[in-house]
């Protein structure tokens, strides 16, 4: 039956991550706005990762080894994917930069459940890992890279550069993709896990950034360093062979984290929307939903419409962690919601530091924070341009050979 | 504010009966309607069975109550939005016009008294197409229907209706027509009117879309009608209520059209060549037409949003409104584009882009034609 409103388990999950950004990262957001690179100490109580050994870690390793059974005909799961997706936009609406370093909650730890064996699992699981993918001639275009992995043996020892890797420098274990043999493609790439303190990896700079400098974003030099063979992540051997299908699962990941993605544009965009109808009800602005559009104040009209692309970008971000927690392929919609929700998270945050004057481009608020925080989300896990891409060749049935 | 929905679960799958009926109003959209489509919009008239045929399809009747020769089932916002969708991706104006009754219908259940149900609804479980309308719109650049100019003065028992209608479907041949007018001092009211009432008179207009659909100026001068007309009796009429209902299926109407555009310019693109290959392998159409299916799904839940509040009880004014927004505003812009996509040839009346874009340009300032 149709309903688009969260209930239950949801709806009380909802409330308490709201009041997590309301007491937890809301007083922080200007501090560590301002204060770049330090690390978010205060965050540690939100570090809900279980101790190794003990019960609640037994309980998740248990669940993570579990075969998720497809809902049987007639059921209906809001499930893991739409919890993700609501939690992530309530700490995004208290501060994007400071969700995203929440300890534990690193986009490694994303591939390392969605690729990794169960014995990975087990031993990675519980490291607070970040992904290292892009290079400095290697965005966008992720088989490309030029990063080597070379089979030494019981070892393999790993080359390259990599940058914009997100808590880089505050992860334990870094997830990095590398190419066995560059002429082979997409074929070749792998992931492995990299633990902080393997000799030869090494940060060497933290970007400054336009926003979420909350969270570091580190450059990674990788010089003959050593990982035990198990360290490729998932099954040998499908990952070991030239099997293109090895690296579809790697790209799986974005699937999955997509959406979040889009809940973190949701959460900014409506952070930023709430804060500005709430200075602009001072001066009398009052968005009663009645006015034909065309005699609604400008500055009434363009709320409204903000309002409207807001909920069409959270409803699609819904359905796609829906659909994912319902055992629905969603590749498309995953990248359809990253598109509307980058796309007008971004032209919201903007369009409320413009309506709201001197006032908003102030940093006395966080308006022109929120600004500048939304526009990375536009980009990351698949630029608006690469979300259009997939949707486009999914639509219309083009191959990457085709619709380059 | 938070409310439980009566469902806990979020969910996007249809009841069994919305997946059948869905069936149904899509064989019926594609055979009835779009076939007849282009012909409809050229002659200004659906085909001479048309109304006929939408009996078949039984919607009309099934929100009538048992006792009075319906089948008494409850009204479900979520399955009329459907129909309106489902409809319209076959032609916006024949939906328009298959659904004009239902909406009176609707309406009449929705805020009529029992004696009103009584009187009123059991001529459309008769056998034949019963034409019925919402008369709202007035003539003017900027309508509010928070602002009407058509009045009923209180005389007597009677009330006695003066003004001006726009866009009312079947006008003066509509066996009812309910008028919202303005009573002086008590705000809006409707009133069940016939068609053929003395002092009505109506004229055929002519639009840039929604051509097959007889849509009518209705011209009210001094029409008196009895106070049981007065839907509700000494109730106040929820017009919000019942402009919100329409606006839902306003944005279903432009979900559907949007749907048509993008199957059609779909399969165009693909097989159109240009410089060697397949238009579509270029990222500048590729693209467009992406952004068509992100935007319309986007409007799409939107609209189901909506109706699915509407269903369950909860508040849905503000939903509502931007629903229609959002159909409005990205309907009309998937409208330009499926023209563009199809360069010059979108241009010609042989292909039906152009057709859907002067129908999507009514999106935005339809009310009260077609309620769910």
């Amino acid at each position: 039956m149709i309903n688009l409103e969260l209930g239950g388990q949801l709806l009380g999950l909802d409330q308490l991550m709201r009041s997590v950004a309301i007491n937890v990262m809301r007083p922080l957001s200007r501090k560590y706005d301002r204060q770049e690179h330090d690390v978010p100490v205060e965050l540690k109580v939100l570090d809900r990762r279980p101790k190794p050994g003990s019960l609640e870690a037994a309980a998740a390793q248990k669940q993570a080894g579990a075969k998720r059974d497809k809902p049987k005909k007639g059921e209906v799961r809001n499930g893991q994917a739409m919890a993700a997706i609501v939690s992530i936009e309530n700490m995004s609406w208290g501060d994007v930069g400071l969700m995203l370093s929440i300890p534990g909650a690193g986009l490694g730890n994303a591939a390392i459940n969605a690729a990794g064996t169960p014995e990975q699992k087990q031993r990675f699981g519980y490291l607070y890992a970040s992904m290292a993918i892009t290079e400095p001639a290697s965005g966008s275009d992720s088989a490309s890279i030029s990063t080597t992995a070379r089979d030494d043996g019981d070892a393999w020892v790993l080359n390259g550069e990599k940058i914009f890797v997100t808590a880089g420098d505050r992860c334990e274990a870094v997830v990095v993709w590398a190419t066995l043999d560059k002429s082979k493609g997409k074929a070749a790439i792998k992931s492995f896990v990299i633990e902080k303190g393997t000799p030869g990896m090494q940060v060497v700079k933290l970007e400054h950034k336009l926003g979420i400098r909350a969270s570091d974003t580190a450059t990674i030099l990788l010089d003959e360093c050593r990982i035990p063979k198990g360290n490729l992540l998932g099954n040998p051997e499908l990952a070991a062979g030239g099997n293109r299908a090895a690296f579809g699962q790697v790209m799986q990941t974005f699937d999955n984290t997509r959406p979040g993605v889009a809940a973190m544009a949701i959460g900014c965009a409506r952070a930023a929307l709430d804060l500005t109808i709430e200075l602009l009800a001072k001066e009398g602005v009052q968005l009663g939903y009645d006015k034909p559009i065309w005699d609604a104040s400008a500055i009434e009209a363009e709320l409204y419409r903000m309002e409207a692309d807001w909920e069409a970008a959270r409803l699609l971000t819904l359905r796609a962690a829906w659909m994912a927690d319902n055992g629905e392929p969603n590749s498309m919609e995953a990248s359809m919601a990253k598109a509307k929700a980058g796309r007008v998270g971004n032209a919201i945050t903007l369009r409320c530091v413009e309506l709201c004057g001197s006032i908003g481009y102030s940093e006395d608020l966080l308006l022109e924070k929120f600004a500048r925080d939304s526009k990375i989300l536009d980009i990351f896990e698949g630029t608006q341009q690469i979300q259009q891409l997939i949707v486009a060749r999914r639509l219309l049935g083009k191959s990457s050979a085709e619709l380059k | 504010m938070t409310e439980q929905p009566v469902n806990p679960l979020f969910d996007l799958t249809l009841t069994e009966e919305q997946q059948l009926m869905r069936d149904t109003v899509r064989r019926f959209a594609q055979t009835e309607l779009r076939a007849a489509s282009r012909k409809s919009d050229e002659a200004r008239a659906v085909p001479d069975d048309f109304y006929g045929k939408t009996l078949e399809l039984g919607f009309q009747a099934v929100q009538i109550p048992e006792a009075l020769g319906g089948y008494g089932a409850a009204r479900s916002p979520i399955s009329n939005m459907l129909i309106a969708e489902d409809l319209a991706y076959g032609d916006m104006s024949m939906a328009i016009g298959a659904l004009s009754t239902l909406s009176f219908i609707n309406t009449v259940l929705d805020q009529g008294g029992a004696a009103q149900h009584q009187a009123l609804l059991p001529a459309f479980t008769a056998d034949g197409f019963h034409p019925a309308a919402i008369a709202l719109m007035e003539p003017s650049t900027r309508f509010d229907p928070r602002k009407l100019k058509t009045t009923a003065e209180k005389r007597g028992g009677s009330y006695v209706l003066s003004g001006e209608k726009t866009m009312v479907p079947f006008g003066a041949s509509a066996s009812l027509l309910l008028v919202i007018a303005e009573v002086q001092g008590q705000g809006p009211a409707a009133f069940a009117v016939a068609g053929s009432a003395s002092g009505i008179s109506a004229e055929r207009e002519s639009f840039m879309g929604l051509r097959p659909l007889q849509l009518c100026r209705v011209k009210l001068d001094s029409v008196e009608v009895p106070a049981a007309a007065k839907l509700g009796g000494d109730k106040p009429f929820d017009l919000e209520r019942m402009v919100d209902l329409c606006r839902i299926g306003t944005a279903a109407l432009a979900v559907g059209t949007g749907q048509a555009v993008l199957d059609y310019v779909k399969s165009y693109c693909n097989e159109r060549s240009a410089f060697g290959e397949a238009i579509t392998h270029r990222q500048s159409i590729a693209f467009m037409i992406a952004d068509i299916a992100i935007e319309l799904d986007g409007m799409r839940l939107l609209t189901y949003r909506a109706a699915s509040r509407a269903e369950q009880g909860l508040p849905f004014h503000r939903e509502a409104y931007l629903a229609r927004l959002q159909a409005a505003d990205k309907g009309m812009k998937i409208g330009t584009d499926g023209v563009q996509l199809l360069g010059g040839h979108g241009f010609i009346r042989e292909h039906p882009v152009e057709l859907w874009y002067r129908n999507l340009r009514a999106v935005s300032l339809l009310e009260g034609l077609v309620s769910v």
